[in-house]
């Protein structure tokens, strides 16, 4: 029982499975910060997901499966800001088009160039980013108890790291930079930010741009590292946890490391349960899966306190009024 | 800066979705591009497969009736201002009580165990619906994430149901055994039982007319009730509605009920009508299309009729395409109906201002 929720390997998975979790919500972060919601970051990371696969097996090189992934995923963070900003449309909505697309065109054209019903082949430990070992950390393993407790913090690949790293960075540059500083303002009161003769859509599309960059690393890592090939619909609703993640942590970023931490650790001891047994009694396997979304729900629905988004965020600015 | 209104109606209901439909097929031609088809020859493929012939017909209305139910599930709820993505989740549901009632009371007659189901259907519908109406209404969740996490929520549970409550010892196929007394009879079994006549085989069922008598009563209920108004109001303006006595928390979770209801009837014609069992994913992507086909639809019932048989059509050609061309995947559909919602969704206004631009010069 404690080995499940406890054991070295369920924390050192939690740190796997909360990095796609923590480079969408990243990218949720900035995109609605800048005032623009963002329910795509499901199909950008499916998009990005499936294009680094595809790139991943064809290339045999995980750089420039990471380079297209995030090419693709800016293209529909594009569509995303022209819908938002340029057409005024209801974001949502477009959010929901291109979740759709994205699922659509990843099975349409992976069955084309691979046909395997949408799946990609698996890639080769080539086409894999090479793994980080913190110096020293292999004395620390032999240290009772505690060793293999600090070693999980060593071992994964790059883009881990990269993560971790981009969690201050991203609550230096909104607090600390002229460009963060901005980008808020342009989310809770575009029209002082016109007034000021700054362009309330270059700031909104530089926004999306980095959210689209952001996915476009959520999406490579779960196909390449996680998982090792694409399969459909692979990326199982994080998009939208990530979502609730930053729901959950008031738009700000060190909260919403804890908080995909926390829906990573779910996943993590939900992948372990599988076979559990409490006395006679195997837990079926459906209910440990429904586990992160129950919990998605349980946390939304506010025993957290009350979240306050940017105040114009899903609004369209309109300069003449 | 154009304003809605300035455009004669039939632009505005008529040329512009066209339009905006031309765009989102224009796209869809791409996608055939890079897969190396033709699209002209395509889209032939597809309309022909589908209006062709009685049975690409009762192929059409068949899934059109599922797409009237979700369409109508995902306008009531934008006209309370809410945006319910749940329809598919909500229609799973559903079925659980399509299939208790069913399965269990088969000892009734037909007349009885048959509206006994469709209200189970619509009660369980409507109760997957409500919970995350009453989240958003009491405690602030956002609706669409909520609704997107019990469309995962049900996937799972209903798997687990079906596994382990409906599946007859001993059965392999993880499906419930047949209904046998809520069973809604076919167009072709009416027609070899009553007139003689061979009917094309198909899942169309009497299901059809219920979708039809639905979609008018979405209508009465909206526009011609007392909380259809209510409703609406509280879609425009939450703050204006308090003021003239509304209190929008109960309207949100009485609009969501309602919602969740109508994306149950899908369980009526699924597992009453066509299937005659609970079957695993049985909704497959019907309460997605809903969404589209509100859109589209304009959130009138007429126009969700026109676009759900639209979308009929285009699941019909999806089926034939794939038949005629074995390495077009059937998720071109999909494709196709994120670049519709894309186009009738996001972009609606792409040409307004265009078409504003005309028209006035028109006049002058």
């Amino acid at each position: 029982m404690l080995d499940i929720f406890l054991s070295a390997e369920t924390l050192s998975s939690t740190i796997r499975m909360s990095v796609p979790l923590i480079f969408a919500c990243l990218a949720g972060l900035w995109s609605e910060r800048s005032g623009i919601v963002d329910i795509g970051l499901e199909g950008k990371m499916l998009a990005a997901a499936f294009t680094a696969a595809a790139a991943g097996a064809y290339f045999q090189s995980p750089w420039i499966a990471l380079l297209l992934a995030i090419g693709v995923s800016i293209l529909f963070s594009l569509v995303h800001g022209y819908a938002s900003i340029n057409q005024r449309g209801n974001q949502v909505v477009s959010g929901v088009a291109i979740n759709m697309l994205a699922a659509g065109l990843a099975v349409v054209l992976g069955n084309e160039w691979f046909k395997e019903g949408g799946r990609t082949p698996p890639l080769p430990p080539e086409a894999q980013f090479p793994i980080f070992h913190m110096p020293g950390f292999d004395a620390v393993q032999s240290i009772p108890l505690v060793g293999p407790y600090i070693n999980i913090l060593s071992g994964h690949s790059v883009l881990v790291y990269l993560a971790f790293l981009l969690v201050p960075l991203t609550a230096w540059a909104l607090a600390k930079t002229r460009f963060g500083l901005r980008l808020r303002a342009v989310g809770e009161n575009p029209h002082a930010v016109d007034t000021a003769g700054i362009s309330v859509a270059k700031l909104r599309y530089q926004a999306v741009i980095i959210a689209g960059i952001l996915c476009g690393f959520a999406g490579t890592y779960l196909s390449v590292a996680l998982q090792g090939s694409f399969v459909r619909d692979m990326s199982a609703g994080r998009g939208f946890m990530a979502l609730a993640a930053l729901i959950f942590a008031n738009w700000r970023a060190w909260p919403s490391m804890w908080a995909c931490l926390l829906f990573g650790y779910l996943q993590a001891v939900g992948l372990r349960m599988q076979g559990f047994k409490i006395g006679d009694v195997e837990i079926p396997v459906q209910f440990i899966n429904m586990l992160p979304y129950v919990m998605t729900v349980v946390l939304l629905a506010g025993f957290i306190g009350k979240s306050i988004p940017p105040r114009a965020s899903g609004i369209p600015y309109t300069k003449d009024r | 800066m154009s304003q809605r209104g300035d455009l004669p109606t039939w632009v505005d209901v008529g040329l512009i979705p066209l339009l905006n439909l031309l765009l989102a097929l224009a796209a869809a031609s791409v996608v055939f591009l890079l897969i190396n088809e033709n699209p002209i020859e395509c889209l032939g493929i597809m309309i022909k497969g589908a209006v062709g012939s009685l049975k690409g017909w009762s192929y059409l209305l068949y899934y059109a009736t599922n797409f009237i139910f979700t369409g109508l599930c995902v306008a009531v709820a934008f006209h309370a201002g809410l945006f319910n993505i749940g329809g598919e989740g909500q229609a799973y549901f559903a079925g659980l009580g399509a299939a208790i009632v069913g399965l269990n009371l088969e000892f009734l007659p037909w007349p009885i165990v048959i509206p006994l189901s469709i209200i189970a259907s619509v009660l369980f519908g409507a109760f997957w619906g409500l919970v995350p109406g009453y989240l958003q209404a009491k405690r602030g969740s956002h609706i669409v994430i909520t609704t997107i996490m019990f469309n995962f929520i049900a996937s799972s549970l209903m798997v687990y149901l079906i596994n382990y409550w409906f599946r007859p010892i001993g059965k392999m196929a993880v499906e419930s055994r047949e209904v046998t007394g809520a069973y809604i009879l076919s167009f072709r079994e009416i027609a070899r039982q009553f007139f003689d006549y061979k009917y094309p085989a198909s899942p169309l069922n009497l299901t059809v007319f219920l979708a039809f008598f639905v979609a008018w009563a979405v209508w009465y209920f909206l526009w011609r009730t007392k909380l259809g108004y209510e409703i609406r109001a509280v879609g425009l303006n939450q703050d204006a509605a308090v003021y003239a006595g509304i209190k929008p928390q109960r309207i949100i979770m009485i609009a969501m009920a309602v919602s969740g209801g109508l994306a149950g009837l899908v369980a009526v014609n699924e597992v009453l009508g066509a299937q005659h069992r609970l079957l695993l994913e049985y909704v497959q992507g019907a309460g997605f299309v809903g969404i589209a086909v509100a859109l589209m639809g304009r959130n009138h019932p007429i126009g969700i009729v026109l676009a759900a048989m639209l979308f009929g059509l285009l699941y019909q050609g999806g089926t034939e395409l794939s038949f005629a061309k074995q390495h077009i995947n059937r998720d071109m559909v999909v494709v196709i109906q994120g670049l519709i919602i894309l186009f009738m969704g996001a972009l609606e206004n792409a040409f307004r201002p265009y078409l504003t631009a005309l028209f006035f010069k028109a006049d002058d």
